[in-house]
């Protein structure tokens, strides 16, 4: 199907990929894994068209081929669904579907809109979104948006598709949705190419692994061949020290309430949140994609105003402060959403690790910045993280999916905060670097922080919280302690239409 | 501890390591050089000096532009600020009694006052009440010129204090002025906290925010500054011509928004600088300068400025790719 002979990509003299050569067969699923920026999404841009090879060449369906643009690689049939999110908020969800090739009335410039309707229900009803597609696109969830990707994919009828990181916003139930999703397009004879850090995932699905490390091919095989240690350790290129997130030792936090919600509500988005989140406590949000979970968090921090309720952090109300007075009062608030919300993209590395901790570094009443010990508190965040230490003067938007994660994680940290809200945290995270990530969240607990963890994924809350609420509908189902702590008994309370004690 | 995650250590390629200020300074260095053989007098002391002091008032303006234009906003009313702080300045120092320092002191107070009151009023309009600011901008420059000319009934103001007419007449005087303003801004945009929150704004407002940066008081301080910064530069430009003018700065919009661009500053934000505007504002001059010299028309001398500020932005452009600055095409 798709060959790549000796390709190679270098950005200023750096190279990022290759020399790479492997083949995919017509008809076959191929898993390619490697730690955070070993090539895997710079490989496929190349073959979707967004990047040209600086050397060697590609060939499709035994004829060359060299794509200008991703135009020329749709025509070709090869369908990229980018690890980012690709989509326009303004536009509804039909619109996005087809921005490229609106159904029009005939050859006229006009576009048929009853066509267009039909068109986008029927790609929404092939990837299970039961939603109008006259939707705007803003209104819908992280989860959401990756289906109408998945949709704008098929909107070409692709012989190829390829998937970089689909389920790292996706809960494990809509992970399986997407997974029978892919079964059936194997059934279909479309090839696919899968990108992701859950091994366990890759091994299932995929018929062959290619293996990158720094860019170069370190593996590869027919997927039986390999186990999840082997592939952590030819990722790595060595033997991994821990690879299963191991449970939070039993402990009692004790703190002081550090965040207390009492009946926060905001119409059709929360209803009637209580809890209480204590100094030194891991308490994790449970919930099906559009449960309300990022949006209580948003509510939390300040960007949304609750309708009804009461906040206080450490004693004291926090009614009306500003999302600048909560970083001040010591609180940090990791986004889901880290290019449009974390970042800044096109500054560098140092100056987005800087941002929010840089008033506590202005010095005087002209408030300079202490360069020298900003300096200084930058290097140890970045060891934390596992961020390479000349990454500073790089602009972020050329760091790979899961190093740019790190960077909005050691940009909080670096506030040392006291009660810290994590949403989605380990999002695109290679194996590796998610073992040390959940460490540093149990020491972050251990140091007194305040930590508020939603996650998709349930070993991830099941290993590191102390506590776990579970989410439905915008309303809390169930407060699990760790003793309870049971995947069914969670999924129940998870599930829309079912209701647990 | 194993090695930091990857970025494998390659040799890096031939990349260029200046910015937009070097290669616009550069193109002016060679300009000059060509033009000087061929133009009698470009290159005497006596029309460099001519060429220092036009462009300073133009270099003040163009810096206050330059931080809006990092903030990710454009500030179209920065000439028609000049105008309506010259004629509202002459008047209040017409008024005072005694024409002499103390005047020229309440004139200036005004000026200043006023243009930064104006620039924090159009801020005001972008962050609050959420207008675009292309639309404010534009509509507070007709209103101001308009203003201006009301005030005027289109006359000119005559007879100001000597002591004011000093501060823009005299070339060492302005160029301590100047020399303070753009060095402080340049150095504040490096070291202040004002100055990072304010590239922070440009690149991304909505990560800005929940970092914890005041979004909207810095937007609104950064069309403050423009505002301030066009009336120190009404203040010298009218010191100049001894008259409260209500058409000061009509023809150098195009000049102060070009010069900030050709340094580098990016009209989607984030981008720009102090030094990249000063090399941009000296090659504006210095095209205009040689050009009426030639003895070329007002419309000649567009029209060939046109042309040399897109050569310019096409060899900026060009630099940018050479050194990886514009490697688009992430996903
Ligand atoms: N536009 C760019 N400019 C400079 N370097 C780049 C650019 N894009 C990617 N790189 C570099 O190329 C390397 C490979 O990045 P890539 O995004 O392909 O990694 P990845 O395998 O997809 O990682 P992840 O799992 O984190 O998504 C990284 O070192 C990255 O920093
Ligand atoms: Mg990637």
């Amino acid at each position: 199907m798709i060959e790549f002979q000796g390709i190679e990509k270098r950005f200023a003299g750096v190279r990022a990929v290759g020399p790479v050569s492997f083949d995919l067969p017509p008809g076959a699923t191929l898993g390619l894994v490697g730690e955070n920026g070993a090539g895997k999404s710079t490989l496929m841009n190349l073959l979707g068209g967004n990047l040209q090879p600086d050397a060697g060449s590609m060939r499709l369906a035994e004829r060359p081929y060299a794509p200008h643009g991703p135009a020329e690689a749709m025509r070709c049939g090869i369908a990229f669904i980018h690890q980012e999110l690709n989509l326009f908020g303004n536009l509804t969800i039909a619109e996005n579907l087809f921005l490229t090739r609106f159904p029009r009335w005939w050859r006229s410039p006009f576009i048929y809109r009853t066509g267009l309707r039909a068109e986008a229900g029927k790609l929404l009803a092939q990837v299970g979104l039961e939603l109008d597609p006259h939707t705007p696109m803003d209104r819908l969830a992280v989860g959401e948006c990756q289906l109408v990707e998945i949709a704008k994919a098929l909107a070409g009828d692709p012989r190829l598709i390829i998937f970089d990181e689909p389920t790292s916003s996706l809960s494990t139930r809509e992970a399986e949705r997407l997974f029978a999703l892919m079964a059936g397009f194997r059934r279909q004879g479309r090839s696919l190419i899968y990108i992701s850090h859950a091994l366990g995932d890759v091994l299932r699905l995929c018929d062959d692994l290619v293996i990158l490390r720094d860019g170069l091919v370190a593996g590869r095989g027919p997927a039986r061949d390999f186990t999840i240690p082997r592939l952590i350790s030819l990722m790595a290129g060595r033997v991994p020290e821990a690879t299963a997130p191991a449970p939070t030792p039993p402990r009692e936090p004790a703190g002081a309430v550090a965040l207390a919600v009492r009946g926060v509500s905001r119409p059709g988005v929360v209803r009637d949140i209580s809890f209480e989140l204590r100094r030194g406590e891991i308490l994790g949000i449970a919930g099906m994609m559009g449960a309300g979970r990022s949006e209580l968090a948003r509510i939390l921090f300040g960007l949304d105003a609750p309708a009804a309720g009461e906040l206080r952090l450490h004693g004291r109300p926090l009614q009306g402060a500003t999302v600048r007075e909560r970083v001040r009062r010591g609180m940090a608030f990791v986004t889901e959403d880290r290019r449009g919300e974390g970042l800044c993209l096109e500054a560098s590395v140092a100056d987005n690790l800087a941002l929010a901790a840089l008033p506590a570094f202005a010095r005087g009443r002209a408030r300079r910045i202490d360069r020298p010990g900003l300096q200084a508190a930058l290097t140890p965040v970045k060891a934390a993280v596992r961020l390479t230490a000349d990454a500073d003067g790089r602009a972020v938007k050329t760091l790979s999916g899961g190093n740019q994660q790190k960077v909005v994680l050691a940009k909080w940290l670096l506030t040392k905060p006291g009660v810290i809200i994590l949403d989605e945290p380990t999002r695109g995270i290679d194996v590796g670097a998610k073992c040390e990530i959940h460490e540093l969240i149990r020491a972050l607990a251990a140091a007194g922080t305040a930590v508020l963890l939603i996650s998709s994924e349930l070993e991830e809350l099941t290993a590191l919280c102390d506590r776990l609420l579970v989410l439905n509908r915008g309303e809390i189902t169930a407060t699990l302690a760790r003793a309870e702590f049971d995947q069914a008994r969670i999924l129940a309370a998870a599930l829309p239409g079912e209701r647990s004690a | 501890m194993r090695r930091a995650t990857t970025m494998p250590v390659f040799a890096p390629g031939w990349r260029p390591r200046w910015g937009s200020e070097c290669l616009i300074l550069a193109a002016g260095g060679v300009y000059f050089l060509a033009a000087a053989p061929f133009i009698p007098g470009l290159a005497s002391w006596e029309n460099l000096g001519n060429l220092l002091s036009n462009l300073l008032p133009l270099l003040v303006i163009a810096v206050g532009q330059t931080l809006v234009l990092i903030a990710g906003g454009i500030d179209l009313s920065a000439t028609a600020i000049m105008a309506v702080t010259s004629v509202a300045g002459a008047m209040v120092m017409r008024g005072v009694p005694g024409h002499g320092p103390v005047a020229a002191l309440a004139g200036v107070g005004v000026m200043l006052g006023m243009g930064t009151a104006v620039g924090w009023g159009n801020g005001f309009a972008i962050t609050r009440l959420r207008l675009p600011a292309f639309m404010v901008t534009l509509t507070s420059m007709m209103f101001f010129s308009g203003l201006a000319l009301w005030l005027t009934q289109s006359q000119k103001i005559n007879g100001l204090p000597a002591a004011f007419n000093a501060l823009g007449g005299n070339l060492a005087v302005e160029l301590i002025l100047t020399t303070a303003v753009v060095g402080l801004t340049a150095w504040g945009l490096g070291r202040l906290l004002a100055g990072r929150w304010l590239y922070a704004v440009g690149h991304n407002p909505r990560a800005a925010l929940i970092s914890g940066v005041p979004v909207g008081p810095v937007v609104m301080a950064a069309y403050a500054f423009s505002g301030g910064a066009a009336a120190l530069g009404a203040v010298l430009l009218t010191g100049r011509g001894e008259t409260g003018d209500p058409v000061l700065g009509r023809y150098l919009m195009l000049d102060v928004i070009g010069a900030a661009v050709l340094g580098g500053a990016s009209f989607f934000g984030g981008r720009g600088g102090v030094g990249g505007t000063a090399a941009g504002v000296l090659f504006i001059k210095l095209v205009d300068n040689s050009l009426s010299l030639q003895g070329c028309s007002h419309f000649t001398i567009m029209m060939v400025k046109g042309g040399l500020i897109l050569a310019a932005a096409l060899a900026d452009g060009g630099r940018r790719r050479l050194a990886g600055e514009d490697q688009g095409g992430r996903a």
